[in-house]
């Protein structure tokens, strides 16, 4: 009895070391992949048409679009290859307490479509594009670093396809998608935990090479010549992250006995989406294309985190919807050198109010989309497109971030993104 | 071709440079003022005014204090430059004091990991008293101030801190050995000014478990204690006194009122029925039930017994061997029956020796009940052996009663609710007639007790340090003062009340990014 601390608060303490590892356990990695950040930039042709395309026969591009729809391309053999500077920007204020931050990214979406026309039914093709991906690097312990201070993810689709054309209104095609994709994801383990230095404490997830299968499949039906109606749809792909890195950085030294660095399992569900839609052409020289999109977000339920060490399972709610996209696009091709695009879409956001984090910054967006094409000759012709993306500023809030106690702690302010991305590429057919 | 190229490659950079950008950009244009002037802010009182945290001011956790915080604030609504008194001297952020070279306060309280308790961390101080700044600085706040120290002349003379005349830490940065704490704030020509002062009238009789006197009716606080408490008439005539200084040049201001004691950790972190059969028996039930059986057999039930004879039956009561257990205590307030406990005790067999020793050990000894406040710094001595009382009389608080400096017994209790009521009585009557914002810290710091939920929804209560609460936890470690985050919390309360009061627009703190305790791998 005679030591400084009587029995119950020794038992307390003997049971410290275990709290606290529940307590910051518990907060560690509330979030590691973007959501919702579908970047549609899969081709540029189609893209200056506000990226509808699943009922139009332009160019290999068709082959991410609808698959299906290679068997109606002219020519034999067509090559597709583009590039973005895809530019992200998204500033972020607070009144209540003059926060501000902001994040300004780049990045290089790419894709390569080639088709070939084996014989008059049969066509065979592949296609690698980059259809999901998120770059956000807020300013370091920014007021929103317990949720992310930066994040890169991308995801590789290559994807070989065949098309059947069944007959001259009617075709099928499809094939299986091969993803490979990473991620790199680092926030601040708590509000508050420092280092002796007063430097924060956070932690860093890596996982790179991560792979998966889908599938697409579609088909595309031409009732008139100059009318065509398309139907495409993409599998869901789980990337599960196996054994990824996951390193704490700035430990105060009593932590650095309970969080050694390990490695975790981790699913990020990328969801299906289904398009349907028509293109017509007013005349020879005048086409006009509207698609819809509906993407199956609502199997982002939450991310789930778990590391190979005793630190528990992190649940982190997403509670995404299932989100549409409406398209409209229009072709003018006033002679054999050149052809003019313009388009125009709404995105619905797939994050709903209250699930607002900083690692998707983004609401519901209208996309103004423009290009042309130069023929250089009949064979090779170059590609411009641009996408401007706009959003209405946000008030919004990611509102289940738990410290450990009952009350989940709100983080939020006004939002506002832009988004503008200039590309470039080449169509090659004979 | 090559025209397309540069259009392109212009439309690029243009976009490039696109920034996004809100219909109301936040900026210094965003906040306002109101009716306030805040180019020079004074702050005065004590050491919640200084910044005190874990026992100390230290070098890092001093720009934690509320005035600093505030004054960030109002940086962006024409605020001008906030100075603290310096400590650049805690060259290694231990904090604690020397004077002359000599230890004569304790470093800063860290947990250390290895241990599990609250501990002052190792090492030497490096702040030395008589290493005098002689400057005035915006904030005033002088740990351990009362009321009447702020207008004491010699209360920053370093000749007087041995004798407990004067203040270590406003001997600091006092401009003369005869300036007073109020003179010198003055001095900075206060536009606006927070002044919390009073806590320390009733706070150190409550922190020293009311060892000291209720001065209640005596008007002469030069004849005061340390830990006394002051009378409310001299209280309201100091305060009164030091609100028409600060507003005599016209400088607008917020005064803030003085919390409750059961608002505040140290007082009611230790339960007063802490004793179990697994206490007693170091985490073994059969070991701790056998001592209690010997406890009633020995001590509880000879001492109910002669109790009841002496009609004073309610005193103690036999200990449950499967409930929570009080303490044992002296209350001074109750009849003193040592007399007749000696002789009862003689009589059922106790050796004399025992008997005399017992009667007058528990002349005035009764248990805790709920309404009685066991102190923080209580925990670590209940179970120890006072010095020379032979086993098994040698368990405070088991066997041998907690002495006054120990708990606040339930009639102290209440002469500090009473003395802390006409405190706020008071300010806020002289608030009223210099037109001033109240910050009623009793009030919020009694929101704590039920949890106070800030904007961003989380909800702060006012318990004491656990690893559980690391990321919410609002006190420091001396149980007594809140630590950066406690700070934050103030500071935004504050805050809300400005810009009530004087129709500002200031933007207000969220505590949640504030850090709370130091704890260590190893001590």
């Amino acid at each position: 009895m005679s030591k400084e601390y009587n029995n119950e608060e020794l038992t307390y303490f003997m049971t410290m070391r275990k709290l606290l590892f529940l307590t910051i356990a518990a907060l560690t990695a509330s979030s590691a992949f973007a959501g919702g950040y579908r970047v549609s930039l899969q081709g540029q042709k189609q893209l200056a048409m506000g990226h509808t395309g699943v009922a139009v026969v332009n160019s290999a591009e068709v082959l991410f679009f609808n698959p299906s729809g290679m068997a109606f391309l002219e020519k034999r053999f067509n090559v597709s290859v583009g590039a973005n500077a895809l530019f992200a920007r998204t500033k972020f204020q607070n009144e209540t307490y003059n926060w501000k931050s902001s994040t300004s990214n780049f990045g290089t979406p790419f894709n390569v479509y080639a088709s070939y026309k084996v014989n008059d039914v049969l066509s065979l093709g592949i296609a690698v594009y980059t259809p999901y991906g998120s770059k956000v690097e807020w300013d370091d312990d920014w007021q929103g670093s317990h949720l992310v201070n930066n994040i890169n993810l991308n995801a590789k689709y290559v994807q070989p396809s065949i098309s059947l054309k069944l007959n001259d209104k009617f075709s099928i095609g499809g094939g299986p998608i091969y993803v490979n994709g990473q991620v790199e994801f680092n926030r601040n383990i708590t509000r508050s935990l420092t280092n002796e230095e007063g430097q924060r404490s956070d932690l860093t997830i890596d996982a790179s090479n991560v792979s998966a299968w889908g599938w697409t499949a579609g088909f595309m039906f031409k009732p008139v010549d100059d009318f065509i109606i398309g139907f495409n749809y993409r599998s869901e792909i789980t990337m599960e992250a196996r054994d990824g890195d996951a390193v704490f950085g700035d430990l105060p030294g009593f932590a650095q006995g309970l969080y050694s660095n390990t490695t975790f399992n981790a699913d990020l569900p990328l969801p299906a989406e289904v398009t349907v839609g028509m293109s017509y052409k007013v005349s020879d020289k005048w086409l006009v294309a509207f698609d819809y999109n509906r993407a199956y977000w609502h199997v982002y339920e939450a991310l789930v985190v778990s590391f190979a060490n005793d630190t528990p399972t992190s649940v982190n709610p997403r509670n995404y919807k299932d989100a549409s996209t409406y398209r409209l696009g229009t072709q003018f091709t006033p002679n054999e050198k050149f052809t003019f695009r313009a388009g125009w879409y709404f995105d619905e956001s797939p994050v709903q109010d209250g699930y607002f984090a900083p690692e998707t910054p983004r609401n519901d967006s209208m996309g103004f989309t423009g290009g042309l094409t130069y023929q250089l000759n009949k064979r090779f012709g170059i590609d411009f497109s641009f996408l401007y993306l706009h959003f209405d500023e946000v008030d919004n809030s990611y509102d289940h971030y738990s410290e450990g106690t009952q009350n989940d702690v709100s983080f939020g302010g006004t939002y506002k993104n832009v988004v503008f991305s200039p590309g470039v590429g080449i169509t090659y057919g004979f | 071709m090559k025209n397309k190229f540069i259009y392109l490659s212009a439309l690029a950079l243009v976009f490039a440079g696109c920034e996004p950008e809100f219909e109301n950009e936040l900026g210094n244009g965003s906040y306002s003022a109101g009716d306030a002037d805040f180019s020079s802010y004074v702050a005065v009182g004590n050491s919640l005014t200084a910044g005190y945290m874990d026992g100390t001011v230290s070098r890092i956790e001093q720009g934690y204090s509320f005035p600093n915080i505030m004054a960030q604030q109002f940086a962006t609504v024409g605020g001008g430059e906030f100075t603290q008194p310096s400590f650049e001297d805690d060259v290694n952020n231990y904090g604690g004091l020397l004077l002359g070279g000599n230890q004569i306060s304790s470093t800063r309280l860290i947990i250390d990991a290895s241990a599990g308790g609250p501990e002052p961390i190792t090492g030497v101080p490096t702040v030395e008293v008589s290493n005098l700044q002689a400057t005035a600085y915006n904030n005033m706040g002088v740990p351990g101030a009362k009321s009447f120290h702020l207008l004491a002349p010699g209360y920053g003379n370093v000749a007087g801190v041995a004798t407990g005349q004067a203040n270590p830490y406003y001997v600091r940065h006092a401009t003369s050995p005869t300036a007073t704490v109020l003179g010198d704030a003055m001095t900075k020509a206060p536009t606006f000014f927070t002044n919390w002062i009073g806590n320390n009238d009733v706070l150190s009789f409550a922190t020293s478990g009311g060892v000291g006197e209720n001065q209640l009716g005596n008007l002469d606080p030069s004849t005061y204690g340390a830990n006394d408490i002051t009378d409310p008439t001299v209280f309201a005539a100091t305060y009164s006194q030091i609100i028409t200084t600060l507003t005599s040049s016209g400088a607008k201001g917020v005064v803030a009122t003085v919390p409750d004691v059961t608002s505040i950790p140290f007082f009611t972190t230790v339960p007063y029925d802490p004793i179990t059969a697994s206490l007693l028996g170091d985490g073994d039930e059969a070991v701790g039930k056998a001592t209690i059986q010997a406890l009633n057999a020995q001590l509880y039930g000879p001492m109910v017994q002669a109790l009841g004879a002496f009609g004073a039956p309610t005193r103690m009561s036999i200990l449950s061997e499967s409930g929570d257990n009080p303490l044992l205590i002296v209350d001074e307030t109750l009849t003193d029956l040592s007399t007749e406990l000696t002789l009862a005790l003689t009589a059922a067999g106790f050796p004399e020796a025992q008997a005399e020793l017992l009667g007058t050990v528990f002349g005035k000894v009764r248990q805790t009940t709920a309404s009685d406040l066991v102190l923080l710094s209580t925990r670590s001595v209940i179970g120890t052996a006072p010095a020379g009382i032979p086993a098994p009389f040698d368990r405070l608080g088991i066997t041998y009663p907690l002495q006054d400096e120990h708990v606040l017994t339930v009639s102290e209790v209440s002469m500090l609710a009473e003395a802390t009521a006409a405190f706020n009585q008071a300010i806020i009557g002289i608030a009223g007639q210099s037109d001033l914002a109240v910050a009623d810290m009793n009030a919020i710091m009694a929101q704590l007790t039920i949890g106070l939920e800030t904007a961003d929804g989380q909800v702060y209560n006012a318990d004491y340090f656990s690893t559980a609460t690391i990321s919410t936890v609002l006190f420091s470690l001396d149980g007594v003062h809140p630590n950066a985050r406690g700070y934050a919390i103030i500071a935004n309360e504050i805050l809300k009340v400005i810009n009530n009061h004087y129709n500002a627009k200031l933007p207000l703190v969220n505590a949640g990014g504030y850090p709370s305790a130091t704890v260590l791998a190893t001590n």
